[in-house]
């Protein structure tokens, strides 16, 4: 039987977060009131001058920069012509052979390994409106009509391609996630999936393994979120593997990702693709960067995800797995940094803040800057759970309360009594009741099955309704059971 | 130098539905544009690169400074129709 290679390339675009439009003084504002940003020029009136954002450039070029692009001499704007209705000037302007920024990389970690993907290219364009389609269903076949709100027409995209050197659904979502997190680190968007500044197309094909051709490629849009790019990827995988196992042709389409049904459909084949018909823009002279300001911009990067992750290895030694997640978004890496510096121990810090913290946030499907804790917050949980205050179910408890609203730990500690009894004149009649109440694992642990000690503890526990110390606990049981 | 135009391609481009009485005419139209501009090529020099600009500029770039754009009922004053605050549009038919 054939064995495959998985071949998958991404096409990832970036809203920038500048103040204004792409090619207009227009607010670029996520979540204003339909059409109330714009202007003539983003309305594509007629006689209407587009004017580059130099923040924008100076934002593409950072991304270039970090990603280990070559920054263009010379580049061009062009028309990307197409009749939608999602631009009123019935073109985008994008760029085509002349990108700003060319061959480039980005180094991502998968299973403790290191693997080096390339960067074809990454070119400024302008994003489109946002078109709602009215109708019974919310689908574009069954609507009636369609609405259009232009606030986001014209707000700088940037567009960042990969070569096709992503080997699995895995890496895959690595790369975004490494993309993601040098764009954020950059400063130059919010790269917010869910508010669409980070949006992913995926091209996925196979080809027998050794073989140095490319297979017939599919196309995935609508991957709204990490988790969707990786079971996307893995979903066609699986029905291209088996269409070939079975003898049956590709077709080279663009696909639609169903997130309910989690399948892919086809939206539409390559045989009708598009003829966009580029052609220079003539409103916008090329740009040609000055070397010096390049290497002003290049001096001034800051520190890097993967930089920052050999860094939390040498000072903090962390996992890796920890580390990926911590240096993975500067938000994260910031609170980290903080909470440590308040006094917990890193480790105990990083696997607050990669478990429960990152769980609890995930369950109340909320962002970190989202959340009311702070690193003085996370910094006094380990403290109390380290001086056996409180116990590490308490300090769950805590937790949660903070995450939820804020609260000073000490306060909720003492409200919801969670202060650990470790006194063990108070801990020796709920003792005395256990053994009592528990005549059969008692037996079991006189008899030296210890596996019963652990039974007793948790019923100490339940009794003190949470706040007995279980080590100070265990050490009475043992003493008692021991002793007669 | 007569120039090769595939007047139906071009049609179907634009979305224009022409008859063949038209398709005729602005064939021959664009023709006579098409030649006009291959002239360029006749004296341009091998040394003159191909460009889409007549001035000599670059870097022509704006402070990333907010203007005040339109009101939003001057947006769509122009607009046949509106719902929502949003322009209304006919249905979206994918092309062919």
């Amino acid at each position: 039987m054939t064995e495959y290679e998985t071949v998958i390339g991404l096409e990832c675009h970036v809203e920038l977060s500048t103040r204004t439009k792409m090619f207009c003084g227009c607010v670029n504002e996520f979540g204003a009131p339909p059409n109330t940003n714009v202007c003539p020029v983003c309305l594509g009136h007629p006689g209407t001058l587009p004017v580059p954002n130099e923040t924008a450039i100076e934002y593409i070029v950072k991304i270039g920069l970090a990603l280990g692009c070559g920054i263009a001499p010379r580049s061009l704007f062009h028309r990307k012509n197409y009749f939608y209705p999602d631009m009123p000037k019935n073109f985008q302007i994008s760029q085509y052979d002349l990108p700003v920024c060319v061959a480039g990389h980005i180094d991502i970690e998968v299973d403790g390994e290191t693997r080096r993907i390339g960067i074809t290219r990454v070119h400024m364009e302008e994003d489109t409106g946002k078109t709602t389609h009215a109708g019974a269903t919310g689908r574009i076949a069954q609507a009636d009509y369609a609405l259009l709100d232009y606030n986001r027409a014209g707000v700088p995209l940037v567009e960042i391609v990969s070569e096709p050197d992503i080997r699995s659904p895995e890496e895959a979502a690595a790369y975004l996630r490494e993309i993601r997190a040098t764009v954020e680190a950059l400063g130059v968007s919010d790269v917010r999936m869910e508010e669409g500044s980070l949006r992913c197309d995926a091209n996925i094909s196979l080809r027998p393994t050794g073989s140095d051709e490319l297979g017939v490629k599919v196309e995935i849009k609508n991957l709204n979120s990490i988790r969707s790019l990786e079971r996307a990827l893995t979903y066609e995988e699986e029905r291209q593997a088996a269409a070939l196992a079975a003898g049956e042709p590709l077709v080279q389409e663009t696909r639609h990702w169903d997130e309910d049904q989690g399948s892919t459909l086809t939206l539409r084949s390559k045989e009708e693709a598009f003829d966009y018909r580029y052609f220079p823009e003539p409103d916008l002279p090329p740009l040609e960067p000055d070397r010096g300001w390049v290497e002003s911009i290049r001096a001034s990067l800051p520190e890097l995800p993967a930089a920052l992750r050999a860094r939390f290895d040498k000072d903090y030694r962390l996992k890796p797995a920890q580390a990926l997640i911590l240096a993975g978004s500067r938000e994260w890496a910031d609170f980290f940094v903080e909470t440590v510096k308040l006094g917990a121990a890193p480790a105990a810090a990083a696997n607050w803040m990669t478990q429960d913290v990152a769980g609890n946030l995930n369950k109340a499907k909320l962002e970190l800057r989202d959340a009311p804790i702070t690193p003085q917050h996370l910094a006094d949980i380990v403290r109390l759970v380290e001086d056996d205050t409180i116990s590490l179910t308490g300090a769950k408890q805590v937790l949660e309360e903070v995450l939820a609203s804020g609260a000073d730990v000490e306060k909720v500690v003492e409200d919801k009594g969670l202060r650990q009894v470790s006194d063990t004149t108070a801990l020796a009649a709920l003792i005395d009741e256990v053994i009592a109440e528990n005549p059969d694992p008692v037996d079991q642990v006189r008899k030296g099955k210890d596996g019963a000690i652990g039974f007793l503890v948790g019923q100490v526990i339940k009794k003190s309704g949470g706040s007995a110390n279980p080590k100070v606990a265990q050490e009475l049981l043992r003493e008692r059971l021991s002793g007669s | 130098m007569p120039v090769e135009i595939d007047i139906e391609h071009v049609a179907r481009l634009a979305r224009l539905a022409l008859t063949d009485e038209e398709k005729e005419r602005l064939h021959a139209q664009l023709g006579v544009i098409m030649e006009h501009a291959a002239k360029v090529g006749e004296v341009a020099a091998e040394e003159v690169p191909p460009t889409a600009y007549a001035i000599p500029r670059s870097n022509v770039l704006r402070p990333d400074e907010p203007e005040p754009g339109l009101s939003h009922e001057a947006a769509l004053a122009g607009a046949p129709e509106d719902e929502g605050g949003r322009f209304k549009v006919p249905r979206i038919v994918e092309m062919e």
